[in-house]
């Protein structure tokens, strides 16, 4: 077996809401507990409902968050036991690239800066070298030399998320964190973001956490998926037995919830009742008890374990046994 | 045939901005029949949202309608006075967004906005209005409706608030409803939810909708009939198993080939290069055609206007019909 690239163990962030005059101090439960293992050269594919972590989970693997409790090993290493100066050096082996490219990439700096500001931090490149390399990454996400010195309101959502992975692959990374990167984007420039990142990660050898709500991009772009809900993951495995053998009720309703873009697709719906509770005081036990149609007295009272059901198929309820 | 309930005919809408007049519809025609769930697709800016606002005579400033009919049941709602347009909108058309949130108001509670709007249309006093309310919102599967009429917008998720939007519309006999990208800020599991209510209301009460959105799934899962746009121009038209089994137009093609499928994991998909024409200088022709891979002189110098090519099935588009097929 190929050694892990990231790994997270336990890995927890709870946010207190402090209490004021009138109410009492509030925890909420963003994410909870979770382990998750990222091996080389893969497509790590994160999906849940809005609320459930999925975004905290990609932060607290780069630090950007600081989790509560837990690791994250980065190549063995964890990342949480870092002082400030070894966490800094190490950040150039993981990037991150966020939904809405608008907000992200700052509205007062050129491409050049935008794309050249990794470098110029952690490399000696300057000047003519730096804006040379700068080309060369335009160039890498179908950009070029005209658009060096550019501002972002001069780009096209598409082409604003095309300077954000070159910003990201500017460094060489090893592990670059997708959130969300093409929910703000139109299909047909989705496709075409969707394409590129598939080319640099075969040309790269890049490893992708791919987080997002939209289970069809999921599908098409990942090799294994973590279905999260509220703060915890429920149910890990390859693409396929996500979609076609889900062990998981809720893995089962979310995929089938999915619309599909085939009108003679029809199939077995499982429409869920309810919506997601508030993730400031979560049900007990298993977390999507109330909305199950399956389940158990046990399910209100305590937490399942994670049960392997062959080949690395990890589920988290109490109907799956081993 | 059926009447149609509502027939939108060569409707234009301009938006005059400092930058020069950017022509958001150009000439836009469809049908809606009693009882059908017409999809209305299109990408960003190409004009889905001011059709529908355009419906109810709602098209903000600096926008306005500089051409075509819009008819209700027969009669013309743009050659109506103001006090008739505004009895039929909320009443009979109704319409409902895409952020429920920020179309209800916050500081007053589901049943005072509901009473206000049933009071407005329908001579009732406020208790009579209060059960009307709450009998709406059993009848969207709101459970204990007396309970949410109390409370405020806030209280409520996402899907429970654009259940109320579809109440209040409903609660005045509404026959036309505008559905504007309804489920684009709700969950997959809520959106599933939302769109069981819509394709419910359609068999139940014979509800007309015009379902605007930008995602096919949506559509192929509840439409009957649907409406590709393109630049503020209807560029294919016709059931929806045609739309997605004997697609015709290019544009309506890439699109379809734009989105992610279990089939094609693995392969790149398929992207329509460059970008939306645009709005204030369109290209001469057919509007498509400066991504369209199988434009041709013609292309580039005539618009196509939207022709029968198969039975409901409407393209506008040169390469099919009259002596173009040659």
């Amino acid at each position: 077996m190929t050694e892990p690239l990231v790994q997270a163990r336990q890995l927890t962030k709870h946010y207190v809401l402090r209490g004021g005059l009138f109410s009492r101090r509030q925890v909420i439960r963003a994410l909870h507990w979770v382990d998750l293992t990222v091996y080389p050269g893969e497509t790590f594919g994160v999906v849940g409902e809005s609320g459930c972590g999925k975004t905290t989970l990609g932060r607290c693997l780069l630090r950007l968050v600081e989790p509560t409790f837990g690791e994250v090993l980065f190549r063995g290493e964890d990342l949480l036991r870092l002082d400030r100066e070894t966490l800094r050096q190490r950040r150039r082996y993981f990037q991150m690239v966020f939904q809405n490219p608008y907000l992200s990439l700052d509205p007062r700096m050129n491409v050049l800066h935008l794309v050249g500001e990794p470098l110029v931090t952690h490399t000696d490149l300057r000047g003519q070298a730096l804006a040379d390399r700068v080309v060369m990454l335009l160039e890498r996400v179908g950009l070029s030399a005209d658009h060096l010195y550019r501002y972002p309101h001069e780009f096209s959502g598409g082409q604003l998320q095309r300077i954000a992975i070159a910003r990201a692959l500017a460094l060489n990374p090893l592990f670059v964190v997708l959130d969300e990167p093409t929910s703000a984007l139109d299909v047909s420039v989705q496709a075409q973001i969707l394409n590129l990142l598939k080319e640099l990660q075969a040309e790269l050898g890049l490893t992708y956490l791919f987080i997002s709500h939209d289970l069809s991009v999921v599908q098409h772009v990942s090799d294994r998926i973590a279905v999260m809900y509220l703060g915890r993951v429920v149910e890990v495995s390859t693409t396929e037995r996500i979609f076609y053998d889900a062990r998981h009720p809720y893995t089962q309703a979310l995929v089938s919830s999915t619309p599909i873009p085939d009108p003679q697709a029809r199939r077995a719906r499982v429409i869920l009742q309810g919506s997601v509770p508030s993730p400031l005081n979560p049900p007990p036990g298993c977390s999507f008890h109330p909305r199950c149609a399956q389940a158990l007295p046990l399910c209100a009272t305590e937490e399942p374990r994670w049960v392997d059901v062959g080949d690395g198929h990890l589920v988290a309820c109490h109907r799956v046994s081993g | 045939m059926k009447e149609p309930l509502i027939s939108v005919r060569d409707l234009r809408v301009h938006f005059r901005t400092y930058a020069g007049v950017v022509h958001a519809l150009n000439g836009v025609s469809f049908d809606l029949y009693p009882g059908e769930i017409l999809g209305l697709v299109g990408e960003t800016g190409c004009g889905k949202s001011v059709t529908g606002l355009a419906l109810l005579g709602l098209v903000p400033p600096p926008g306005e309608v500089v051409g075509g009919e819009i008819r209700y049941r027969g009669q013309n709602l743009l050659s109506l006075p103001p006090a008739q347009w505004q009895a039929l909108r909320g009443g009979k058309i109704a319409m409902i967004f895409q952020d429920p949130a920020a179309a209800l108001n916050p500081v007053f509670t589901v049943g005072e906005q509901m009473e206000l709007v049933i009071r407005r249309h329908r001579r009732m006093g406020r208790d009579a209005a209060r059960r009307q309310a709450a009998e709406v919102l059993r009848s969207v599967g709101m459970p204990e409706p007396e309970r949410i009429l109390e409370t405020y917008p806030h209280e409520l998720s996402g899907g429970m608030q654009q259940r109320v939007m579809i109440a209040m519309a409903l609660s005045c006999g509404a026959e036309v409803l505008v559905a504007d990208e309804p489920t684009t800020a709700l969950d997959v599991t809520i959106q599933a939810q939302i769109l069981d209510l819509l394709v419910d209301l359609k068999r139940t009460r014979g509800l007309s909708i015009l379902l605007i959105t930008h995602n096919l799934g949506v559509v192929a899962e509840t439409c009957d009939r649907v409406a590709v746009l393109y630049a503020g121009f209807i560029v294919e038209m016709g059931p929806t198993g045609a739309i997605f089994q004997a697609v015709k137009h290019p544009y309506t093609q890439g699109l379809l080939a734009a989105i992610p499928r279990p089939s094609r994991r693995g392969n790149p998909l398929q992207a329509i290069p460059g970008t939306v024409p645009d709005g204030l200088q369109p290209p001469p022709g057919c509007l498509f055609h400066p991504r369209c891979p199988f434009a041709w002189d013609r292309c580039r110098q005539e618009r196509p206007a939207l022709l029968e090519v198969a039975d409901g099935h409407q393209v506008a588009c040169h390469l099919y019909g009259g002596e173009a097929a040659r």
